[in-house]
């Protein structure tokens, strides 16, 4: 990238440039002619200098001036027309309109134009600098803050935008407009003009001079802004450490200590500015107070007309803001151009990655090659510790390898080698004769796969997660109808013009061959397939089990999903299962709901009936006073508080027996009991209105199997029973959409997997239910077929934050899943499966071995435990960053030495 | 079985039995009611524990694994607890209890355990005493069995 901003500007934006350009010189016609007509105004319209010897003078005579060139001289093409003094008046005045609205015209286009090609141009630096970071060296990560990258993109390059359409055009359209003022000032009297001319120059002398230290102070403000950014980053991410270590204040401290800084230059800053505006303003008006005098001297003695000084008045009125802008551009300018240079400098770092090896492959990727040679591959950092000392190894992308050895032996930093992670200091490896750091990145990522023991998900679902690999090219492009089509063409030129590609993110980017596919419809086997592998598909079929399907989105689904009901319910049925299970059976109260569940038989869609809300909700208070139950509720609520403060009073509030278990918290308990007190045992009626409401809520949440209060009897249930049905009749219609009621034959989109299969509820209390019942109901859907089914819906959970909403053994086998999936010509596991337990290890890396032996597939298996490698046909083994011994696990036996001694330890 | 029929029950738990009603009642009302039926198991020999039972109706077998396979050691009725060691001593199950008919017990959590311990210190000199009524027990049968053997 260009150092000069004016050269990367120039050479990103020259024809638009240069049409502004045009605009703006063009602009400056109407401008010089918004200047002279007041001045033909006021001293022909007005004063009627023109009209002393004739009546009537010719307007708009258009003469060709060719005596230079011609013999003839002036040829006159028009004659005008003629007219009187008021007439003219009236005619210049509104010629005097009409150049105003058509300088306006100008300005607004030429805006628009620069405004457009800012925005063009930030958006091609953007592009530039995130294309760069994806082409750093690896090892730069390690040097730079992300925050601090995220910070130079979105802000710090942000004013370049701004300033960007005003890079020439301001200089030229303020320059244009000062030369035009002075220019006429000098035709009216150089004398004026030459005074006008000093003075500009003294203020464009003195001005910059005093804005050098703000610029000083400006970087200074960007690079702390910088830091703080990356610092703040820091605390997020170590927050677990500064917690463990009570490390918070020490932070603290470091945090105001910049703060301090940065208000420091911040404050430098704003003094400096206004000591700058200070000396602006009294130099910009030095000049007015010239033109009165020496332009007043001129007109009192009559060397002047009073048209012409008032044409300097205006002419000047309009100067001092150019002159100002220029000089507020020039500092602009040198402003940009320190922040440009700031922000390219982090952005070169050496060793950059060719552009060509992340082009993108017109089809499928080729295969990787045979064999991997390495010759004399040395990794040092800083020159100093070899972490691989002349490494020397053939590595046939066909053949199961096993690296082992001690920690620091350099069996890890083999694999980072072999997968390009980290480049070798010197020593060159090949692949089938041609240099492997040439080969291009979509080869390596879609022929080779490489897992460490850090895995990092993006926030996005297990599904996107696991596919993440084989999104290397646009496979088949997005269907899209005509209208659609024009706006993502038009879409997609823009994004030429400003230098970004015209990738459509939209488009089918899964490479289905890759996995073993043909298309969308047969990749979900392909999934799980790599899911079971790492032993995964377990978890993500329970996800999936609570996840929930959209009915109208998946029809087929729900319709499976509701013969699975059936399927269950069938099996509840016998014996064993007798008592597990409470149904949700529209005609009989269920103890193992709530009150409020029990009350609206259904699952709450938005907030209407969601919590506590169904008991401050209007139309439940009308259902349950026309059911004549809102007393018996209130008693029952009054119950409830009376024995929570019988239990609860003596705990102390931070007590977490109140989160779990109390119906009333701990600050509201007080109140209750004062409540309490003020009733004396009076009952429900002496209740006051409010008190009333806030003891409803407590009988809603009441569940009879639960809590075992014994307040709910066989009448209670009947009359429940009966609110149950009222609340569902009456139901206005702008209510229907609040509840998704319960029907054996309808499938809930609002409930979970397993509670539409289920449909009923745990009964409480009963040993082991929950796992009699889970099994039962996976016996079932695997009946049906339906498991892969479920696991589909597992798939669309959204991983989190890092994938912080799976455990790290998940995160962990997802990540091999997603290097597993693609099926790779030469898989390398470093260390990956550390995190699990031995036998987990063990099976994991058969499943990996059996797969890549049936698929005559490479592995490189760096591994944790020597005795992992075992059944590979071939271990090297490293010592002190160098090859200490290799060959087939039984001649290596035999040979004794480190492996002997390395096998034996584990 | 409301919550008031089982503080009723509760109070004729020795190691409840000191312990004034409301704080039985929230016990009952703060540990889970589980049943069993007949064959399963409570808790087995070698798990991690994280409760303690009490037996509100019902007979369970004490099984320890042997050589030979389990043999039952002892059998735990109604007002019995059990389950007290591995949550107070953090070592795996002892032992493995088995319903011998359906039974129904009152599961107290580890953590529900040591906040009652903490708001009734006179609850764990219940526990206490009946720990030692049962190393007195334990060791009058180890006495008795080396004298067996001796003679």
């Amino acid at each position: 990238m260009q150092r000069n901003l004016f050269t990367y500007i120039w050479r990103h934006s020259r024809p638009e440039q240069v049409v502004i350009l045009g605009l703006v010189i063009l602009a400056q016609v109407f401008y010089f002619l918004s200047l002279t007509v007041p001045k033909s105004i006021v001293n022909n319209g007005i004063q009627g200098n023109a009209f002393k010897d004739s009546k009537t003078i010719p307007f708009l005579v258009w003469e060709l001036d060719l005596s230079a060139v011609l013999p003839v001289g002036v040829i006159r093409l028009f004659d005008g027309f003629q007219v009187d003094q008021l007439q003219y008046l009236v005619v210049m005045s509104f010629v005097f309109l009409a150049a105003v609205v058509i300088n306006g015209q100008f300005k607004k286009t030429i805006n628009t134009q620069k405004g457009r090609m800012g925005e063009r141009m930030l958006r091609r630096l953007r592009y530039e600098l995130y294309d760069r970071i994806l082409r750093f060296p690896p090892a730069h990560f390690r040097k730079v803050k992300q925050a601090e990258l995220a910070t130079m993109i979105k802000d710090e390059v942000e004013p370049l935008g701004g300033f960007i359409g005003d890079a020439f055009v301001a200089p030229m359209f303020l320059g244009g407009q000062a030369l035009t003022a002075i220019i006429f000032i000098m035709l009216q009297n150089w004398l004026l003009g030459i005074v006008v001319v000093v003075l500009l120059a003294v203020q464009m002398a003195i001005i910059p001079r005093l804005r050098k230290p703000v610029l000083v102070l400006g970087r200074l403000r960007q690079l702390s802004a910088r830091q703080l950014a990356g610092r703040i980053a820091e605390t997020a991410d170590g927050v677990n450490e500064i917690h463990i270590h009570g490390a918070a204040n020490y932070e603290r401290a470091d945090i105001s200590e910049r703060l301090g800084r940065i208000f420091k230059i911040r404050f430098d800053l704003y003094q400096k500015k206004f000591v700058a505006k200070f000396w602006n303003n009294i130099l910009s008006q030095a000049t007015p107070f010239a033109i009165y005098l020496i332009g007043g001297y001129f007109a009192i003695t009559g060397q002047m007309d009073v048209g012409a000084v008032v044409g300097v008045l205006l002419a000047y009125k309009d100067l001092p803001s150019p002159i100002k802008e220029l000089i507020d551009w020039d500092q602009q300018r040198q402003d940009v151009q320190i922040k440009y240079e700031q922000v390219i400098d982090q952005f070169q770092p050496e060793g950059m990655m060719p552009e060509e090896l992340q082009a993108i492959p017109d089809g499928p990727p080729p295969p990787l090659g045979k064999e991997l040679v390495l010759a004399g591959v040395t990794v040092s950092e800083d020159g100093r510790m070899k972490q691989l000392d002349s490494v020397s190894l053939v590595v046939p992308t066909c053949r199961r390898m096993a690296v082992i050895g001690q920690s620091s032996s350099g069996k890890d930093v083999l694999g980072q080698v072999l997968a390009r992670v980290t480049l070798p200091t010197t020593g060159s490896i090949k692949i089938d004769g041609s240099d492997f750091f040439r080969l291009p990145e979509y080869v390596l990522g879609s022929r080779t796969s490489y897992i460490s023991h850090e895995t990092y998900l993006f926030p996005l679902s297990v599904r996107d997660n696991l596919l993440f690999g084989l999104k290397i090219r646009p496979v088949a492009p997005a269907t899209y109808d005509d209208a659609t089509r024009a706006v993502r063409e038009v879409f997609w030129k823009e994004s030429t013009r400003a230098g970004n590609p015209a990738l459509d993110p939209n488009a089918d980017w899964i490479d289905y061959e890759l996995a073993g596919a043909t298309g969308p419809a047969d990749l979900l086997p392909c999934m799980v397939q790599a899911l079971k592998q790492v032993e995964l598909d377990e978890d993500i079929y329970s996800l999936g089990l609570r996840g929930t399907v959209d009915a109208a989105q998946r029809p087929d689904l729900a319709e499976r999903i509701l013969e699975a009901r059936r399927a269950l319910h069938g099996r509840l049925q016998n014996e064993t299962y007798a008592g597990l299970v409470e149904t949700f059976n529209d005609d009989r109260y269920n103890r193992n709901l709530s009150v409020a569940e029990n009350l609206l038989f259904g699952t709450p869609l938005g907030k209407t009936f969601d919590g506590d809300n169904i008991a401050t909700d209007p139309y439940v208070e009308s259902v349950l006073r026309t059911t004549g139950l809102d007393r018996d509720l209130q008693r029952m609520g009054l119950t409830i508080a009376e024995t929570m403060v019988e239990l609860f009073s003596d705990l102390s509030p931070d007590n977490p027996l109140f989160e779990q278990y109390s119906f009333i918290s701990a600050d509201e308990l007080p109140n209750v009991r004062l409540l309490l007190q003020r009733l004396g045992g009076k009952g429900i009626e002496a209740v006051p209105e409010g008190d009333g409401r806030r003891l409803m809520t407590l009988p809603f949440r009441y569940t009879e199997a639960r809590h075992r209060l014994g307040l709910i009897d066989g009448a209670m249930e009947d009359r429940l029973l009966a609110a149950r049905r009222a609340f569902e009749t009456g139901l206005p219609a702008n209510l229907r959409g609040a509840v998704e009621f319960y029907d054996f034959e309808r499938y809930n989109s609002a409930a979970t997997l397993q509670d539409n299969v289920l449909f009923g509820r745990l009964v409480y209390g009963q040993a082991q239910a929950e796992a009699r019942i889970g099994t039962l109901i996976a016996e079932v859907l695997d009946e049906l077929g339906l498991r892969n089914s479920v696991i589909e819906v597992g798939l669309e959970y959204n991983v989190g934050v890092g994938g912080k909403r799976l455990t790290a053994a998940q995160r962990q086998k997802l990540g091999i899943a997603r290097a597993l999936i693609k099926r790779p010509q030469l898989l390398i596991v470093n260390e990956a499966v550390a995190s699990f337990d031995s036998r987990t290890q063990d099976r994991i890396r058969d499943n990996i071995l059996a797969s890549a032996t049936a698929g005559d597939r490479g592995v490189v298996w760096i591994a944790n435990r020597p005795t992992q490698a075992e059944p590979f046909e071939q271990i090297v083994v490293m010592q002190g960053g160098r090859i200490a011994a290799q060959g087939a696990p039984a001649d290596l036996a035999e040979r004794g030495g480190l492996y002997a001694e390395l096998m034996t330890a584990a | 079985m409301n919550l008031n029929e089982e503080v009723e029950l509760l109070k004729r738990v020795p190691i409840f039995s000191k312990i004034e009603p409301a704080k039985l009642k929230l016990l009952a009302f703060t540990s889970e009611r589980v049943n069993y039926a007949e064959g399963q198991e409570l808790c087995h020999q070698g798990d991690p524990g994280d409760a303690m039972y009490v037996i509100l109706g019902g007979v369970a077998d004490v099984l320890i694994d042997s050589e030979k396979g389990q043999i039952r050691v002892a059998e735990m009725k109604k007002n019995d607890f059990l389950g007290e060691i591995a949550i107070l001593c953090d070592v795996p199950r002892t032992a493995t209890i088995k319903a011998r008919e359906p039974l129904s017990t009152l599961k107290i959590s580890k953590d529900t355990f040591y906040r009652l311990v903490d708001e009734v210190p006179q609850m764990a000199i219940e526990v206490m005493r009946e720990l030692a009524h049962r190393v007195v027990d334990t060791n009058k049968k180890l006495q008795e069995a080396t004298a067996k053997q001796a003679a």
